[in-house]
């Protein structure tokens, strides 16, 4: 896919910008880069326009990243938009309830731009 | 994973927790700084730490993970992060540390067996200053990993309630 724009929400700027860099490092044509502090910031994000894939952490303030991709369903913008969730919660139960809540792959911090290219590949790949 | 052995875990495990903690810390700095923390062969004089980030911890395993360092080592800690100069990251370094014990605390955590469901994280706190106190809740005592990352002193503590 060329030309991507995704989503990245992360309330930590720094995490922000290296999964920016691991993304291109793992070869993906990105275009741009949106960037949201929390899940409300990224619902708005969304209703401005569409992206091609989002990568979402879980623990974060105002709305959480489980939270945020429940409510991705009632955005028209999101629709077959892939979600992958990048954090260092690992437990069972959030990787269940965000694979149910239509999370199509997960990423534990920390990480390696490998790991980011083992997931989001098929995510897109899925997409296509 | 099993959610039935915590308390067996948390109870038997408990003395194997400092390696724990170190072994997180180093593979978090090796995964995401490039960088390798050795064990310091002294302790550190803590006043000269100024910059002290917090994870709490809530649930099965309950108290504070944090790390403390100078403000030097922080903005080095992003400047590795983000791969760019010292000075260029210095702005950054605030986010930097918080993140940093945040994945620390995240992957010490899913070291211990049944401890990733029946233990919660906060989101991170970051402290500028060496001339305060910390009380927590926690009565196990603290106990202290002195690292050294690039040659700049880190202090990696836990201290959980029993």
């Amino acid at each position: 896919m060329d030309n991507m724009r995704v989503l990245i929400v992360d309330d930590s700027s720094v995490m922000r910008k290296i999964v920016a860099r691991s993304l291109r490092q793992a070869g993906l044509n990105i275009a741009q880069v949106l960037e949201a502090g929390n899940g409300a910031e990224a619902l708005v994000v969304l209703q401005q326009g569409k992206v091609d894939l989002v990568l979402c952490d879980i623990n974060m303030p105002v709305m959480d990243g489980l939270e945020f991709v429940k409510q991705l369903s009632g955005v028209e913008n999101a629709k077959g938009v892939p979600v992958v969730m990048i954090t260092t919660e690992g437990s069972e139960d959030h990787v269940v309830q965000a694979l149910s809540a239509g999370a199509c792959g997960y990423i534990r911090k920390p990480f390696t731009p490998d790991q980011v290219k083992e997931h989001v590949l098929p995510a897109l790949a899925g997409n296509l | 994973m099993s959610a039935s052995s915590p308390n067996l875990a948390a109870g038997q495990l408990r003395e194997s927790w400092p390696p724990l903690l170190a072994l997180a810390a180093q593979e978090v700095f090796s995964l995401m700084l490039g960088s390798r923390l050795v064990p310091a062969r002294e302790p550190f004089a803590e006043q000269e730490l100024a910059i002290a980030s917090i994870v709490g911890l809530a649930g099965q395993l309950c108290g504070v993970i944090s790390i403390r360092c100078s403000p030097k080592s922080a903005a080095l800690m992003a400047a590795k992060m983000l791969g760019v100069d010292t000075r260029e990251a210095g702005p950054e370094m605030w986010d930097a540390v918080g993140e940093v014990c945040n994945m620390i605390a995240g992957n010490f955590k899913s070291k211990i067996v049944g401890m990733g469901d029946a233990c919660m994280l906060s989101v991170p706190t970051v402290i500028a200053g060496a001339d305060y106190r910390l009380r927590t809740l926690a009565n196990s005592g603290k106990t202290n990993i002195h690292l050294l990352f690039e040659g700049l002193p880190l202090i990696v503590s836990i201290e959980v309630h029993n």
